[in-house]
């Protein structure tokens, strides 16, 4: 806290005596959206420091919910390494819920969900995307938002059948073998995950 | 439903969702075609150096990798 302070002091003061100089402001400088009769009260007693900021000086707002229903959902995908659509618009997605297969369309009710393996379809127009999800979460916002985040995605023509079916034939063979509960969850999440990958391709 | 059940099999099996999510991706990642199978498990690497600190000094670095040593 005071780590903060003594830095919010230096520059203020800086920026005081070298206004002359070079006027243009900090990038992290935005304006303050404090109210005014505050901001006169703060210059009172420390006439020296910036008021502070707060985070919604930096945040900008969510997108209210349109009182009209949007004709296209507009859809955030991230991987931990990536960042596979931003901000795009397209027509429906269906992710593979817990729940089964879940399509949304534009105002859709606002629900997060757990995804299981699974294979998740992005349709625009006649255009169809389809990944193969590993698992993660979906959060579905009431302003036809939709922010999709999986641990692994890769797309189906990218996904080697004979890989998978060896994979199956492993862990099944696991799951008869194994001894401790720890073990058979392995093969159990295994057998799971190839069987899905088996029925994306196949399906 | 699956999901109405009390706990996921994984997790009755005392697993966390961290690591339940971690085997699936590595799953999803070990049946890839080849070049795609290479790029993303060379992105899954970790290693990291590691020194004591003794004597007002640090030690020789000692560098930890979770793949093995060719």
């Amino acid at each position: 806290m005071f780590k903060q302070a003594s830095r919010l002091l230096s520059r203020s003061v800086t920026a005081v005596s070298s206004k002359s100089a070079t006027s243009r402001a900090f990038s992290s400088e935005l304006p303050s959206t404090l109210d005014s009769t505050f901001i006169e009260s703060w210059k009172k007693v420390a006439p020296n420091m910036d008021p502070p900021q707060t985070p919604s000086a930096f945040m900008k707002p969510r997108p209210s919910t349109p009182s009209s229903l949007p004709t296209k959902l507009t859809v955030n995908f991230v991987l931990p390494y990536t960042s596979e659509l931003t901000g795009k618009e397209v027509d429906m997605v269906i992710i593979p819920a817990t729940t089964g297969q879940m399509g949304v369309l534009p105002g859709h009710v606002p629900t997060i969900t757990e995804l299981k393996p699974g294979i998740m379809s992005v349709h625009e127009g006649t255009d169809v995307k389809k990944y193969f999800l590993s698992s993660g979460f979906a959060f579905l916002h009431a302003n036809s938002v939709a922010d999709i985040i999986a641990v692994e995605a890769v797309p189906l023509d990218h996904i080697d059948p004979s890989q998978v079916q060896k994979g199956l034939a492993d862990f099944t063979q696991k799951l008869a073998s194994a001894t401790t509960d720890l073990e058979k969850a392995e093969a159990q999440i295994g057998i799971e995950v190839h069987s899905a990958i088996n029925a994306a391709l196949t399906g | 439903m699956a999901s109405n059940a009390a706990v996921p099999f994984w997790r009755a099996a005392g697993m966390t969702y961290i690591s339940y999510s971690n085997i699936c991706a590595n799953l999803v990642r070990n049946c890839l075609k080849e070049p795609h199978k290479a790029e993303a498990l060379t992105r899954e690497k970790v290693h990291f150096s590691l020194s004591k600190w003794a004597d007002g000094k640090p030690q020789k670095p000692v560098l930890r990798s979770d793949t093995p040593e060719v």
